[in-house]
């Protein structure tokens, strides 16, 4: 069992040693999930506005690069960018290569979401806001947007969590975030169990906030009801 | 008064597939007309009203507001749908009113009034909100303002629907079965709310299955059949001397279910 002791050797001591580096891990962790978070986000949200409604040569594409992302592994994804960019003579460092490919591969899944939400809000808001004379890209800003994002609320608290999770993939690629940090402490210390416990918890930590703040932002806009 | 009416529509044809639901429409509103389309569910009325806002598209024929084409500009193989602003502008000249009010649900009420006022007519919040404010008032739901829809009941929903179309200032004003999704003892206040309309001198095209109120408050009705306009003529001329067997049978069967309603 773990010795809550501070004595040299014990785990609450390595820990302690280690902090700066562990949260350096959990801040690169933190920002790699944030960047892809908000990159896919808005991304993804012209993408599902092209499926939904763009013209057959936006459309087409962007069905190809939802069906294509979604089949491919993340971690090959993740290892393609940093190496694929480098034979293009693209020189991106290891963390913006691992951002872009978990971007690349959210932004899938949101604009697939997004496409879904849109296409449930009911005919007659479109219809209503024609009516009124808001033009398309008024229609859907001012209309549509709002409904369908708060209908694609839990799947894009759920791609968030997917994101967090993934960020561990760029460990891969020597981007030492939280997952790498950990392992690193444990090449010195040989406290294995205890250290991908504590990455677990703060793993969890993460997740479990931000599940927390997905259920806010539904009980802030459960005046959409119809 | 002027000569142009308001609007006007001639040979206004459409079909979904193979099936021809308008069948050469022509039909005239005047400045401060309540002109009623009435008949059967499917002979075109509600197709028609909606052509009229280009939420359908007419095949061919031409429907003129204030003399400007809607929606499209040429004959023939030379018809061109006009620009996407084009259409949204002469939107905003035709107000409507719709059977399921859809009204914004993330929007109050107030809110749901000011949208077309801000964004469409580019007036700025606070003036918005006063007009806003003078509409609600004059639906009767001034102290429900900030509520949103699904706080509102269905007969409210539909007074402040009718309040964010008739705040735009529209040369018209288009309804479509706005009673026929109503609890019975909530179709009076609507009802009430589009007289007081009408009595203004608002240009209301409307379609309706209360015959009662088309009776009391349209100038001029017009039964439509099959995709045809079948008679045409002030309420008392429509309702007292139906010329086909077809309007008998429609205004018997309507009789069965709201009672006398002839002169």
């Amino acid at each position: 069992m773990m010795d809550l002791s501070m004595q040299p050797g014990t785990f609450l001591f390595e820990a302690w040693q280690a902090r700066w580096s562990l949260l350096n891990g959990l801040g690169v962790t933190m920002l790699s999930s944030l960047w892809s978070i908000v990159i896919a986000t808005v991304c993804g949200t012209l993408m599902g506005v092209a499926l939904a409604y763009g013209w057959w040569w936006l459309r087409l594409p962007a069905r190809l690069y939802v069906d294509v992302m979604r089949g491919i592994p993340v971690l090959v994804l993740i290892l393609f960018t940093y190496y694929g960019l480098a034979l293009f003579g693209i020189d991106v460092s290891a963390f913006w290569a691992g951002i872009i490919a978990l971007s690349a591969f959210a932004t899938a899944h949101v604009a697939e979401n997004l496409r879904g939400a849109v296409q449930s809000v009911p005919a007659g808001q479109m219809e209503a806001a024609k009516a009124i004379g808001l033009t398309f890209p008024k229609r859907l800003w001012y209309v549509i947007l709002p409904q369908a994002f708060r209908r694609m609320l839990p799947p894009w608290v759920n791609t968030g969590l997917e994101i967090v999770k993934g960020t561990t993939l760029l460990s891969v690629i020597g981007v030492v975030e939280l997952l790498l940090a950990s392992q690193q402490i444990m090449a010195r210390n040989y406290m294995i169990i205890d250290f991908y416990l504590l990455a677990t918890v703060m793993y969890l930590i993460i997740n479990f906030a931000l599940a927390q703040l997905g259920g806010l932002l539904e009980r802030r806009f459960s005046y959409l009801r119809y | 008064m002027t000569d142009t009416p308001l609007l006007r529509a001639r040979g206004v044809r459409k079909s979904f597939g193979q099936v021809e639901v308008l069948k050469g429409i022509d039909l005239t509103v005047r400045q401060g007309q309540v002109v009623a389309l009435i008949g059967a569910s499917g002979s075109g009325k509600t197709t028609f009203l909606r052509c009229v806002n280009l939420l359908e598209e007419h095949d061919g024929g031409e429907i003129l507001l204030d003399g400007e084409p809607v929606g499209y500009r040429g004959e023939g193989a030379a018809r061109r749908r006009l620009s996407e602003a084009r259409v949204s502008a002469q939107r905003a000249r035709i107000g409507m009113v719709f059977q399921q009010f859809n009204l914004f649900p993330h929007l109050t009420a107030e809110e749901n009034v000011m949208l077309g006022l801000t964004k469409v007519l580019g007036k700025d919040r606070a003036e918005a909100r006063e007009t806003a404010g003078h509409w609600l008032n004059r639906v009767g739901l001034a102290e429900r303002r900030g509520h949103y829809p699904y706080q509102l009941s269905g007969g409210q929903q539909q007074r402040v629907a009718i309040a964010r179309a008739v705040a735009m200032q529209p040369r018209l004003l288009l309804f479509d079965e706005v009673t026929s999704a109503l609890d019975p003892e909530l179709v009076a206040e609507v009802l009430g709310v589009m007289q007081s309309l009408a009595e203004s001198g608002m240009t209301m095209l409307l379609v309706s299955h209360e015959m009662l109120f088309v009776r009391d408050v349209a100038n001029h009705v017009v039964f439509m059949d099959q995709g045809k306009v079948a008679q045409a003529g002030p309420p008392r001329e429509v309702f007292g001397r139906p010329e086909s067997e077809r309007l008998k049978n429609f205004l018997g069967r309507m009789h069965g279910i709201f009672g006398h309603f002839e002169e």
